[in-house]
């Protein structure tokens, strides 16, 4: 015998194979690269196919509330997450249930339309404001008793009242309409009322939306049909107001970086300010394109990452807070024109409110799988979320991210707009072209939008009265 | 790596630090912590974890990374996020090589007592040395009806396929010696090939390809690869390869039976071929002596080498794709750098032309001459002078590999099957997650799932297999020259069709002129554009210093007397 000593590869099956079918099997692990071969072209393979269920699993729509009317307005409760308050065009205020799908309750609240709901921060209590110039608060315990059907305070305006917002601690609240009056909740008249018509400016305008800060609890914004918005300060006379082109349907403040205002705008688009930059001429600091007519409201997420827009041309949309265009687009074959838009408080789902007679509930992320996962369930998606992340810019990934079906009424529309866009830069282009050097200059699409700037601060910044669009008298 | 844990410490000294000093003794990093200020308490002594050596995290290493500096400006948002990012990276590479510990098994080995050779160690030897189950690994197959032989075991080294010339074609489970399926399809088989699980496999028989599954049913006649001598199977891929007779080569994805390339080598006879498993790239010696590479991307190779004056008898890729071995009819056998290409690394002159080559997962290297089958150590290294093993078959040899995750050559012949145990030979730890031996039939079946769904696309198959993850950045050098060459393209055409206009003006003479006139100014425009893309490189005119740019009216100035001198 020559061998000295002998070692050869010798298994035993027993610690590589399960015990009995109940057990779990064995998975025994090397991690030597060169065992793994083509690690990147099988990643990449698996990105791609991530990206593809996620089209796959992308169902946002999870159910609807169906009312007797167009909804108008939408409220959800402070920190209930079920609760919200829906108000329809012929005053009906109605409470859901929302993880039931169930009406709670039902009051014919005002004669005429209700423009808007407010909770009070206890949410105890909220709001309501209709075409009938009332301002009324119910109570939330007595509507979950159910047939309770009367106001348990009313303030009486002498003007239509179209927005209501409610200061984040002190019991007060803020309403518009012709004019915008304070108003302290225990007292039956206005305590004080901002009118413009003191800064010598004549031409006021019925206000369309009014907000709190929820940050920098008095300062407060509106938005009128004369194109403004308005920046007040319940400390101060002082505010300031800007001029846009077109008028703005509705503000939003983003809730985690307070200094940004979200106004939907009746051009199509909607529009990020950044109120500290609001006397430069780089005050917006965004434009969120896609819609393909005018927008109509818009609701911020709590985390302040994205926010949605509900618009005339029966669809909402998605958008990334730093981003132009939009994340996502929801419609249906029987969604009419959603007036009203609202993002839940766990940042899971978007109430739609639309013209007809429902209020839609969707998932804010469309493929987004809800209930309770198993932790394999849960890391094998984050392994795809992180694929996805890493993989986003080859371009067959992009393509099949980034696809949506539209219906076709806002795909001819979109072609339609890129079309009369391409025609309007080819004009200006060719205008700066052949124009004598110097006297026409290029204008950036943000400061296009605006028309100007007015501030009771500072004196003489820019006059509103040389503005095109403003009447003097 | 010392230098960098150097420099560490020192950028750590500037703060106040917690412990007293930290150092690495034994492998194990011991920190002392500092005492509490009134220095009443006891030393404490902190094991760290053990550091991880340089070299195993070498193994392991996914690259040098990003050089950070490059990017972005100093602690920018894009330079953090890259920050972060290298450092899970680092990370991860750690920890695997941390993992190195959990393998259980070890690799196989053979010594032999001083003044003897491990060549002259028979296998009834190590049959007899060796425990009851290794032995068992090692049997003869007398089959003397059907030979010459050709086989193939699975991805994980559980089963065998063997197919005969005169028709014999069977499986079986090697280890347990349980036999799937016999069945003779009446024709000459030339070649045969597990496809992705052993439940399907390709036999190449006289006119076609057939795919037989494990009960031994055809389930497919493949008329796309006729006369085929050659099969191969990429199971990344899963694109089942073929060289014919006529010299065509056949990559057919077997997922939905299309054929995705088939091109001719014009160069003969296709007999010899192998797959780099490292990149998926076909290899094929042919008989004037030269190697080409193909990827199903191309119809021409990717690469080509002359390897040997005399035509090549076999080749073939170790796993990690780093070296080839070519054998010629010149009984000279290269060992080559199978990245770098044209670079022999070894070469050695065999007694006689062999017909066989074959790697191992670790690198020995068998070579079959004749009826003699020889095992070599470190042949990319050069310098051993005689076999590892050697060993005297039957009958001549015909076909051999080296069946993955055991320590076993499997040999067949004009006679048979046999095999062998080679020491050493395999991986010793496999990866369930790849090819686990043990695996069982709601596992396979899962396997299977996975792997058609991380199918890669025959796309993406080239010669540098990472090149996926990588950034395109086109030399400066590319970059200059496409920017030279628009200087000396031609005007480009518009094709202009005037808008239809009232009032008799889009009559077709003034159609023309307003055609022309656009044709014009944007010709004119790119011309401008590439004059001034001439100044700046420095190609156009050079002008003259201090000379004034002349104006219109400069011809009526008086002219320069000339005055003489």
């Amino acid at each position: 015998m020559s061998i000295k000593s002998i070692n050869v590869l010798s298994r035993n099956p027993d610690h590589y194979m399960r015990e009995t079918k109940y057990d779990i099997h064995k998975v025994q692990r090397n991690y030597d690269p060169t065992l793994h071969p083509f690690e990147a072209s099988r990643e990449y393979k698996l990105a791609l196919n991530s990206v593809k269920l996620e089209k796959v699993f992308a169902k946002p729509f999870v159910g609807s509330l169906t009312h007797t009317e167009g909804v108008s307005a939408l409220c959800r409760h402070p920190s209930r997450l079920s609760c919200v308050f829906t108000g329809t065009v012929e005053g009906e205020l109605r409470l859901w249930d929302i993880s039931h799908k169930k009406c709670e309750w039902t009051v014919q609240a005002h004669s005429g339309q209700i423009w808007s709901i407010v909770a009070a921060p206890d949410g105890n209590s909220f709001f309501t404001v209709g075409n009938d110039k009332t301002i009324k608060k119910w109570s939330l315990d007595k509507a979950k008793e159910g047939d309770h059907d009367l106001p348990i305070d009313t303030w009486l305006s002498d003007t239509i009242v179209t927005g209501i917002s409610h200061h984040r601690h002190r019991n007060e609240f803020i309403t518009c309409g012709e004019r915008v009056l304070l108003w302290d909740a225990s007292n039956k008249a206005p305590k004080f009322s901002y009118d413009w018509s003191t800064s010598g400016d004549r031409n006021d305008a019925s206000v369309a939306s009014i907000k709190f800060n929820p940050v920098e609890t008095d300062l407060f914004a509106s938005c009128d049909y004369a194109n403004n918005i308005v920046l007040y300060d319940t400390r101060a006379k002082e505010v300031k107001k800007l001029k846009m082109t077109l008028r703005i349907n509705a503000l939003a403040w983003n809730p985690m970086e307070a200094f940004i205002l979200t106004a939907a705008s009746e051009d199509y688009n909607a529009y990020s300010y950044d109120i500290r930059k609001l006397n430069t001429p780089d005050q917006v600091v965004n434009i969120h394109k896609g819609h393909t007519a005018a927008v109509l409201d818009v609701d911020y997420s709590p985390t302040g990452r994205e926010f949605c827009t509900a618009s005339y041309d029966k669809s909402i949309r998605i958008f990334r807070t730093e981003e132009a265009h939009s994340r996502d687009v929801y419609h249906t074959k029987r969604m009419f024109k959603v007036s009203c838009v609202l993002w839940s408080g766990d940042n899971k789902f978007i109430l739609s409110g639309s013209s007809d007679h429902n209020v839609r509930l969707w998932k804010s992320k469309s493929n987004e799988k809800m209930g309770i996962m198993r932790a394999r369930e849960r890391s094998a998606i984050n392994y795809a979320e992180e694929l996805k992340r890493k993989y986003g810019h080859f371009p067959a990934v992009r393509r099949i991210a980034r696809h949506r079906h539209l219906p076709k009424h806002i795909y001819n529309a979109k072609n339609e707009q890129q079309i009369m866009r391409e025609s309007r830069a080819r004009k200006d282009a060719n205008r700066l072209k052949y124009s004598t050097p110097g006297k026409k200059v290029h204008i950036p699409a943000r400061q296009k939008v605006v028309v100007g700037l007015q501030d009771d601060g500072v004196v003489g910044f820019q006059d509103m009265d040389n503005m095109p669009g403003t009447s003097t008298n | 790596m010392a230098k960098q844990q150097q420099k560490r410490q020192f950028k750590k000294s500037n703060k106040p630090q917690k412990f007293r000093k930290s150092e690495v003794k034994d492998g194990m990093q011991i920190t002392e912590f500092k005492v509490n200020q009134k220095g009443r308490a006891k030393k404490k002594r902190f094991m760290g974890r053990k550091v991880v050596p340089s070299k195993l995290l070498q193994k392991y290493s996914k690259g040098e990374g990003v050089e950070l500096k490059t990017i972005g400006r100093k602690d920018s948002c894009v330079q953090n996020k890259m920050k972060k990012k290298e450092k899970k990276i680092k990370w991860a590479e750690e920890e695997s090589a941390r993992a190195e510990i959990l393998l259980t098994e070890s690799k196989g080995q053979l010594e032999a007592e001083e003044g003897t050779y491990t060549s002259h160690i028979t296998q009834t030897e190590i049959k007899k040395a060796v425990d009851i189950t290794s032995a068992a690994k090692s049997f003869d197959l007398n089959l003397d009806q059907f030979g010459p032989y050709k086989m193939q075991f699975t991805q994980n080294g559980r089963h065998l396929l063997l197919g005969g010339r005169k028709g014999h074609l069977a499986s079986m489970d090697w280890i347990t010696k349980k036999l799937h399926y016999e069945i003779n399809v009446m024709e000459s088989i030339h070649d045969v090939c597990w496809l992705h699980t052993e439940v399907m496999m390709a036999a190449a028989q006289k006119q076609w390809v057939y795919i037989y599954d494990n009960q031994g049913i055809e389930l497919h006649c493949l008329k796309q690869m006729d006369r085929v001598l050659k099969l191969e199977f990429l199971p990344y891929h899963f694109l089942l390869c073929s060289g014919s007779e006529s010299g065509f080569l056949n990559w057919l994805d077997v997922t939905l039976g299309k054929e995705v390339l088939r091109t001719p080598t014009h160069k003969g006879r296709l007999d010899v071929m192998c797959q780099n498993p490292y990149n998926a790239v076909l290899c094929c010696g042919h008989p004037n002596g030269t190697v080409t590479m193909w990827t199903p991307n191309a119809p021409e190779p990717v690469a080509s080498i002359l390897c040997h004056p005399h035509p090549v008898r076999a080749i073939d890729i170790d796993h990690t794709g780093m070296y080839m071995a070519t054998v010629g009819v010149d009984r000279q056998m290269k060992i080559w750098d199978a990245r770098n290409l044209g670079k022999c690394l070894q070469h050695y002159t065999i007694s006689s032309g062999a017909s066989n080559v074959a790697f191992s997962q670790k690198s020995l290297l068998s070579v079959a001459i004749g009826n003699i089958v020889e095992v070599y150590r470190n042949v990319t290294l050069g310098g051993t002078d005689h076999a590892y093993m050697r060993h005297k078959a039957g009958g001549i040899i015909t076909d051999m590999q080296f069946c993955p995750y055991e320590d076993i050559l499997g040999i067949s012949t004009y006679k048979g099957y046999s095999s062998l145990i080679i020491p050493g030979s395999g991986e010793p730890n496999f990866d369930a997650l790849e090819a686990n031996p043990y695996i069982s039939i709601s596992g396979r079946k899962e396997a299977e799932v996975k792997a058609l769904l991380s199918k890669v696309p025959a796309e993406l198959i080239t010669l540098d297999p990472l090149s996926i993850g990588q950034v395109d950045i086109p030399t400066l050098k590319e970059k200059l020259e496409a920017k030279k060459a628009l200087l000396y393209v031609r005007k480009p055409k518009i094709d202009f069709t005037p808008r239809y206009r009232m009032k008799g003006k889009s009559g077709s003479s003034q159609k023309f002129k307003r055609k022309q006139k656009v044709r014009e100014d944007t010709q004119r425009e790119y011309l401008k554009r590439a004059y001034s893309q001439r100044e700046e490189l420095g190609l156009g005119k050079k002008k003259k210093k201090g000379e004034k740019p002349a104006e219109v009216l400069d011809r009526f100035k008086p002219k320069k007397k000339v005055t003489q001198s």
